[in-house]
């Protein structure tokens, strides 16, 4: 692991209306680590992921200040955000398989950056989906409609259609809410393959999940930081903050 | 006993059947008028009806023969009509759906919608007067009465298209912009084919409107006799004026004397038959295209 920061993230403060979401937070988050962002619900984790690939646009009332810097880029600045979003694979909580056919979910990504030939089509859609893990069980049949695949299949594609514009960071929102714990393992095994090639963003209210996979750990509680430091320590059972204790082990949130 | 029957359980029961019965007979009562409408319509007309009566003529000052040239006029308003209002009342409706903000302007246009869908067509007849007829200087015509009937239905479809396009999750354009689609981008391949029966439903609908309208033709286009050859299918010009079967059955109705008493009440028959058959289609297109829905 080199230690470059890919993202760096200062002062960031949001709000939906007269409604603090992020509250000023700092941080940097290295290359090709496994970074995890754990926090009770409102904390404002989903909110962060909106502002990096500024899908907060779409939100009209959400106003946000401060930087978040992309490879030294200020995402605020950006001319191109489908750029941006295309450098940033983002999965959310709930599986959404478009309602396409498994091919054109996969394909859909790269087709709007332009790609057209079939070859190069096809080579994408077969590699995103043996990344997901998901290839195997419907290389036959990718044709069929990916909103008739089961929760935990259309999750994988999700992660599929993520990886198709071949991200540099991947954003998992809390992937594993909606999908059984055997889905989750392979997934999680998924993710510790691709951190070989990119940064991962990990979003979780599965404490244990961070600790399995996240080199460090941020806890987030009410739009700021309480602590970040590497996976180990937080969940030492001494971790600087005693919040930090209290929520990693179920006393409180 | 654990499951023996209360009084009070008896009295919820017996309300339940009530209350059941109550809104099966409110609900039902809706086929009574449309079958004694219909009955009713039918039997007047019986003497008149015949595929005579569809491609004929009228003759001996219009007591006589049939509605072909009013029937081709109808179908000319009703074409060119929605050809105008269809594709911009979409397009419209695309905008403030998908790209419009929560600002002043945006609010405007929707106030506007609201309040077009609302205007009587007395009222859109005078306004088709004197901005298509007078203004625009189309003078009466085709063209002025379609402009007409296109502003008439212009909101509605509007807003059965928006409804349409809410319909699809929100969920579905997220994971497009998300992989860095642009909002057209999401639209083409996401949003129109999966809201295209509601869009088309909500356009067959207006056919019977824009077809049994008698106010905004009258005033901008629709004639009361025009001589037209039998079975001839393209008998007018778009500058020249029409008959039209709205028309046609309040002239029959009011002006004229001495007409048989069954023509006017075929002619009725054949506009009630035709939005009958264009609602049928829509039904059945949506049924359809609903097969095809992919959720």
């Amino acid at each position: 692991m080199t230690c470059t920061p890919t993202i760096a993230v200062r002062d960031l403060r949001l709000a939906y209306g007269q409604k603090e979401a992020i509250r000023g937070i700092s941080f940097e988050i290295l290359r090709n680590e496994i970074f995890g962002i754990i926090g009770p619900a409102q904390s404002g984790k989903t909110s962060l992921l909106h502002c990096l690939n500024r899908t907060i646009d779409f939100t009209p009332e959400a106003r946000v200040s401060g930087s978040i810097r992309v490879d030294g880029e200020d995402v605020r600045q950006t001319r191109n955000i489908f750029a941006l979003r295309r450098k940033i694979g983002m999965v959310a909580p709930l599986p959404v398989g478009l309602p396409l056919s498994i091919y054109d979910n996969v394909a859909f990504a790269p087709r709007c950056a332009g790609m057209r030939r079939r070859s190069e089509l096809e080579a994408i859609v077969e590699q995103c989906l043996r990344q997901a893990a998901l290839w195997d069980e419907v290389k036959d049949r990718l044709d069929s409609l990916g909103t008739k695949l089961s929760g935990g299949q259309q999750q994988r594609l999700t992660i599929a259609r993520a990886l198709s514009h071949q991200p540099e960071i991947l954003c998992l929102d809390e992937f594993s809410i909606a999908i059984d714990p055997v889905t989750t393992m392979r997934i999680e095994d998924v993710l510790k393959e691709l951190r070989r090639s990119m940064t991962i963003i990990l979003v979780t209210n599965l404490t244990q999940q961070a600790r399995r996979l996240a080199d460090r750990t941020l806890f987030l509680w009410k739009g700021r930081i309480v602590e970040l430091d590497h996976t180990d320590i937080i969940f030492s059972g001494k971790p600087a903050n005693r919040q930090t204790y209290e929520y990693v082990n179920g006393i409180f949130g | 006993m654990m499951f023996a029957i209360t009084p009070h359980v008896r009295r919820k029961q017996r309300h339940e059947t009530i209350a059941k019965w109550v809104f099966f007979g409110m609900a039902a009562s809706m086929i009574v008028p449309l079958v004694l409408i219909i009955g009713y319509l039918v039997e007047r007309a019986w003497p008149s009806l015949s595929l005579g009566f569809l491609i004929d003529v009228p003759a001996r000052g219009m007591k006589e023969g049939g509605v072909w040239p009013a029937l081709v006029g109808t179908i000319y308003l009703v074409v060119l009509s929605l050809a105008v209002s269809a594709p911009v009342g979409v397009l419209a409706a695309v905008y403030l759906n998908e790209y419009a903000r929560d600002n002043w302007f945006n609010r405007i246009i929707n106030l506007a919608v609201i309040n077009l869908a609302g205007v009587p067509s007395i009222v859109h007849a005078l306004f088709g007067l004197g901005a298509f007829v007078y203004a625009a200087r189309f003078g009466y015509s085709i063209i002025s009465a379609s402009l007409t009937l296109a502003i008439m239905t212009l909101p509605v479809i509007i807003a059965s298209t928006r409804e349409a396009l809410a319909s699809v999750p929100r969920t579905f354009r997220e994971a497009c912009w998300n992989v860095g689609a642009t909002r057209w981008q999401t639209i083409k391949a996401v949003v129109l084919p999966n809201s295209i029966s509601g869009i088309l439903t909500g356009i067959i609908l207006q056919v019977s409107r824009a077809a049994g309208e008698t106010a905004p033709i009258m005033f901008t286009g629709a004639v009361f006799f025009k001589a037209v050859q039998k079975g001839d299918f393209f008998p007018y010009r778009l500058h020249e004026q029409c008959m039209a079967l709205s028309m046609h059955l309040y002239t029959l109705s009011t002006q004229v004397p001495g007409v048989k008493e069954s023509v006017p009440f075929a002619t009725a028959v054949l506009l009630l038959g035709a939005v009958i058959l264009v609602n049928a289609t829509a039904i059945i297109l949506r049924g359809y295209l609903r097969a095809r829905k992919k959720w």
